[in-house]
Parts: structure tokens; sequence; C-alpha cells
């Protein structure tokens, strides 16, 4: 999960990471007091928005006097930027920026270990100038094991050729951010730029956050500290009122999964899964020409009452009139228990299922009792000797006629 | 032949009280697979379906030990708060295979768990997958289910199965059995970011096992796992085609959504489908558009290299 710029700030504040004055603001009227707090200088005022190319859309500002900085905040508060919203305005000082440095820590997949990424060319496209000048890019793995040494960091940027007071300065920003990756479970924590002023001091001028949405619940305080409550999912756009409806579809038993819905805006309704599966069936329906309603997954045995709330959910979708329920061979699933649900959502939903279900292709365990339903209420069905690809074209076509 | 694992192997079951433990205990005793120990702290003196509990892995692993028996692997089916310590206890007790079912442990605990399985020369498969199975010889976890659908699936023969998702674990393996082609080893290796062994750290193993002669993967978006592979192959001139099936194509254009398991993601290009289709092409590594397909290339490439 993705943290707003001044969150990731604060998080940068508490350990100590050299930041420039800046006042965050909630409305454009806020904009004149931010700015002579800020001192009366030059100051820049950006778009709080969980998304990259803020400069690119305009919602990165520059003002030098109180009148500007209103007018700014203005115009960047309506900005969305990859279609998400302006949350506030942080409202910095403007610096005198000699040179601008990069540093990003991540998991390595294949090194199983986390990465520091740093360059001594900051603030534009790291991966083009790993292309173009791989010597200016330093990529340092560390043990989670083994306790972090300051070494480590030293030696990241000194493989970019920094020496001299530069180095001694850097370092030690970049060991801190190290130890804040590994302390708060993140996936990345990036400084860009990692400004270096004109007066030889060095300052973080925008930084980057993902905490791993799987141990949020070990760092409930520094959550709450920051204001991110429990239903802030920070996907890469926010989530629809039907996506949210999916939300509460899978937490309302926790029996299996029916979840991960996504929103699309064709005309068949998916009930589809397991996670790779699903991905599978999905590509398979658009092959065909299909148009998916919605993406989602269900696996792990979902109760009845999961699977008809689900299909009742895509039912309830403008648009959608039929389902194909398709999964591939499962192992533990019950397919009766799925079959069964999947009725009951239709008929609840005030719909004949053999004319709503489109197909029903779920091969494995108890799919005879399965079938024995899905022929009762003269579901159109398949079993594995039918390929999840096929299914899926045998939907799309009824969608056609 | 199987890689991993035999039919000989002893094997122990870690949170063996747990709902899906128990699903997962008698569905693997009921294949053949040697379950002669579980775990749960406090639980000590019980037994699932025969099989003793106690409450640590040292006693599982001694109380065996007198009876001349050696534990070597472990199924880790804890909540994912525990999971960590889990894996580190079943290390510190000598255990060597270690399959972790558990889903949603964050990548740092595993990534710990995985520096030190490699500091004490054990293997992690997993997390967030279904385990192994060798056709009639043995498996480890949930891959497959019950006993009699296990069967129907998974058939002995020569094709070894790598895949980022333990569902289609089973769907290639039985697309491939009903096309009259057995498998070796298939090994659901977990749809997670950091996962204990990739694809091109299972490929030694297929590589000197002779009864295998080539390999289907399941692939997905995110990570550098394939790139990883395709690098594998090409390095060490590897005698087995491989055929993989890519899912996922539709996430190259939405970057930054998360579908499908935690490791699903498109955050630079080299995440994207097309990206690892091209890498995995590079290195002679057939890629299909459908499961359906996967026999046919497997057979077509099997046939090429005799020739």
């Amino acid at each position: 999960m993705r943290f707003y710029e001044y969150e990731a700030k604060a998080l940068f504040r508490r350990h100590g990471l050299p930041l420039g004055k800046s006042q965050l603001i909630e409305g454009p009227e806020q904009a004149r007091t931010a700015f002579s707090a800020l001192g009366g200088g030059p100051v820049v005022l950006k778009s709080q928005v969980l998304s990259g190319g803020r400069m690119k859309a305009g919602a990165v500002r520059f003002a030098d006097d109180a009148a500007a900085a209103e007018a700014a905040a203005a115009a960047i508060f309506p900005i969305r930027v990859n279609d998400q919203a302006c949350r506030s305005i942080l409202v910095e000082e403007k610096t005198q920026v000699e040179k601008e440095y990069f540093v990003a820590i991540t998991w390595d997949g294949r090194a199983k270990r986390p990465v520091c990424v740093f360059s001594d060319m900051g603030g534009i496209d790291i991966e083009e100038v790993a292309l173009s000048h791989p010597e200016h890019v330093s990529k340092t793995h560390f043990s989670t094991i083994v306790p972090l040494m300051p070494h480590v960091a030293k030696q990241a940027v000194a493989a970019t050729g920094v020496t001299g007071s530069d180095l001694n300065k850097l370092a030690p920003i970049v060991f801190e951010l190290m130890k804040i990756f590994l302390a708060y479970d993140l996936t990345l924590a990036e400084i860009n730029p990692l400004a270096k002023l004109a007066d030889g001091r060095f300052i973080v001028l925008d930084g980057h956050i993902d905490l791993e949405a799987e141990a949020r619940g070990q760092h409930k305080k520094l959550l709450a500290d920051l204001g991110i409550g429990d239903d802030e999912t920070r996907q890469a756009r926010p989530p629809t009122a039907f996506e949210l409806a999916g939300v509460r579809v899978n937490s309302a038993d926790h029996r299996g999964v029916a979840g991960n819905v996504v929103e699309f805006d064709g005309n068949l309704g998916l009930v589809i899964g397991a996670g790779g599966g699903s991905l599978t069936l999905f590509d398979a329906v658009r092959k065909h020409g299909g148009q998916p309603a919605n993406y989602c997954e269900i696996g792990g045995n979902p109760s009845m009452s999961k699977a008809k709330e689900l299909t009742k959910l895509i039912l309830s979708k403008p648009g959608v009139e039929k389902i194909a329920v398709m999964m591939n061979v499962v192992s533990n699933t019950r397919v009766d228990i799925v079959a069964r649900g999947v009725i009951k959502g239709c008929l609840e939903a005030g719909k004949d299922p053999a004319e709503t279900i489109a197909i029903f292709r779920i091969p494995g365990a108890w799919e005879e009792e399965g079938f024995k339903i899905l022929k009762k209420y003269g579901v159109d069905f398949c079993d594995r000797s039918v390929s999840m690809y096929d299914a899926a074209g045998r939907a799309v076509a009824k969608l056609r006629k | 032949m199987s890689i991993l694992l035999s039919r000989d192997t002893q094997i122990i079951v870690q949170g063996i009280t747990g709902r899906e433990a128990i699903n997962l205990t008698r569905e693997n005793l009921a294949y053949g697979a040697k379950i002669v120990g579980g775990v749960t702290p406090g639980r000590a003196g019980r037994d699932i379906y025969g099989v003793p509990v106690y409450d640590t892995v040292r006693q599982a692993v001694s109380a065996n030990a007198e009876k001349g028996i050696r534990v070597t692997g472990s199924i880790v089916s804890v909540p994912p708060n525990f999971t960590q310590d889990a894996i580190f206890e079943a290390l510190d007790s000598g255990i060597e295979l270690i399959v972790v079912v558990t889903e949603n442990v964050p990548r740092k605990q595993v990534a710990q768990a995985v520096e030190y399985a490699g500091m004490k020369g054990a293997r992690i498969i997993g997390p967030n997958c279904l385990g192994i199975i060798s056709p009639d010889e043995c498996k480890m976890g949930g891959v497959g289910g019950p006993a009699a659908n296990t069967k129907q699936a998974y058939k002995k023969g020569t094709i070894g199965v790598m895949s980022r998702s333990g569902g289609m674990t089973t769907e290639i393996a039985s697309t491939l059995t009903a096309a009259g082609l057995g498998q070796s080893t298939c090994v659901s290796i977990g749809g997670d970011a950091i996962v204990g062994t990739t694809y091109a750290e299972l490929m030694p193993f297929f590589e000197a096992d002779p009864e295998t002669e080539a390999i289907a993967i399941y692939s997905e978006p995110g990570g550098r796992m394939e790139a990883e592979l395709a690098e594998w192959v090409t390095t060490h001139r590897s005698r087995l085609p491989i055929v993989a099936f890519m899912a996922g194509r539709f996430m190259d254009e939405m970057k930054g959504m998360r579908f499908g398991h935690a490791g699903t993601i498109v955050e630079g290009k080299e995440d994207t489908t097309a990206e690892k289709i091209k890498r995995m092409e590079a290195a002679c590594i057939s890629v299909a558009e459908r499961i359906e397909e996967i026999p046919a290339l497997i057979r077509k490439r099997l046939a090429e290299r005799k020739r």
C-alpha cells in the first residue's frame, strides 16, 4: 500500500532524515497562510496523490508570492493524476539544488534479498540511467538476518564514484533508509530526488513508500499515527462501489475466498477462480472477443452463501445478463457447493439459472454431485474434457446469440 | 523417478490440528505419503488419523529417531503470523525440505527464512503453494486434493511441471494425463513475490533426473523468475525442452494493479507477459497460448530433439 508523500516524509522525519520546511494544506484558501508560515520565500506546491507523473499532469507548481500560491493551489486541487484524486497539497520552501541523487530499496525476487539501488544521477528515470550510464547506478544486496552495518550503505554510494564529504553525508541517509525499509516491512522505500543544496546540505525532496499489505497488522501503530484507516486499500486506482461491495461479500464470511473483485465495463459476468485460473480464464474470454463485466477469484472452498452473494452482486451490475462460472481443476473446493451457491444467487436475483449461467466448468472433487444439481436446473455444464479456453468460448458465443 | 521427495520421505505436518492441515494430512496419507508426526503446541499426545501430535518439531524428530526413522520433510500449515517461526523451528531441527502452504506471509519474513534455510543447506517450497507431487510415489501438500482426485489428474511419467499457481498445477497435469503424458514430479512453487525455490533453482534437479524428458511451466506477470529461467536454460545448455503457458496477458496494460497472487503485479516493463514471452522464446522455451496446446508442443519438441 502506497503512502502519500506527506506520510512518507512524516516517517522519514521520525527517523531523523533531513527534510525541507513544509506545510500541508487541505484547501486553496490555506495556501496564503502556509506561504507566510514558510517565511515568504518562493515555494513549490505539490499535489498529494497516490500516483507518479504529477509534474507532467500540472499537479506540481511554483509560486513566488501568496496570491500566486493560492492560485496554484486552486489549479492543483481538481487535477486527477492517473485517475487518482488530490487529497491535499504539500507546500514546501523552494531550495537551491546543486545536484540530485537517487536511492531506492526494494526486494529482489531472484536474490530473495533487499537491494539498494543508488545513483548520483537522480531526478530522472532510473531505468534509463541504468541503460545509458550503468557506471552511475549501483545495486547492493543486503542480508535480512545479519545485523545491518553502515558500511553496506557506504559501499552503495561509493560504487558510483561519490567520494569526499558527499560520501560521508550521503551514506548515513542511505543507511537510515535501509533500516526503515526493514523495520516497517516495506516493499519500496525511495528518495528521489535526494538533493544536495547550494549550501552543502542534503535533503529529501520527494519520497515514495510502499508498505506490504500483508504486514499491515504488524504496523497498526504507525498507520494510526499517520491517520491511515483500515478501509484505505490504496490500490493503483481507487476502488469502485461495485468493488467495495465485493470486499464486503468476501469479508462477510471467513470460509474460502470470493474476492479480488475488479470492475470492467463488459456484459459477461465472471464467477471464476482461483488465482492462476482466473488470470487464464479472463484472458480466454477476451481472446474469444468477450467483454468481461468483472474479474474475481473464488477458491479455498468458499461457502454456499459466499458464492451466492458474489453471483447476486455481479448480476446486479447494469448490463450483465449472463455469468460464466469457471475454474481450473480444483483441489479443495467443493464443486457442488459452488453450484448450489450460483444457482441460488440467480434465483434470488429473480433470474432463471438455465438462461443466466452461460457455462459451468469446475472439475474436481464432488463434481458428480455438482453436475446433478446443475442438470436439475437445466444449466449448461462441462467437465475437464472441455478446456478452460473452450469453456470460455462457449460462454462468449451464447452472448452473441 | 522423482525429484525432491520419494515414497520413503518421512514427513511431519506443522500445525496439524488446524482445519486445512487435518484435510491435508488425510489426503496425503491416503495417497501414500509417510506422515510420521504432527506439531501443534499444547496438543501433544493427541493423534490425527493415527499420526501422533507433538508440542515441538524437536520432539517429533527425536520420537521418530528412536524408532530409527529420520524425518526430513515438513509441511507448514500454520496461520501467517506463526509461519516464520514454524519454518525456523523446522530448520533448527534439521528438516531438509519444507513445504510452506500458508498464504499472506510478509516477504521480509519469507526472505529471512529462505536466507536461514540457505545457511542450513535446506530447501523451502512456497509459501502460498499447494506443494509437491511425484505421481505414485509421494505428495506433500494439498496438491490434487483428495487421493482419488489426485490419482485421476496425475499419472506417473516423464514430464516435470512447475507452476506459480497451485490450481493450475493440477489443470496442466490433468491435461497432460488426458493426452497420455505422465509426470515425473510437479511442483507448485508458490505465488508470492519471494518464494523459497524458483523455476531456475528446480532445473538442476530435473536436469539430473534421468526419467524427466521435458518440462511444462505455468507462468504469469510479475517478478523476474521467467528471465532467470531463460538465463539458466541458455547458460547451462539444458537438455530438457520446456513449454510454458503464460496467463494474465490482459495485465500488461494495467500497471500497478494486483491480480491473482501476491507476486502478480506489473510494476516495470520486465514484469509484463510480452517481455517474459520474448525472453523465454529467445531461450528456446516454447510459449503456449492455451493449456491444451501444451501436450502437442511437448511432443513436437521431443521429436525435434530426437532427430
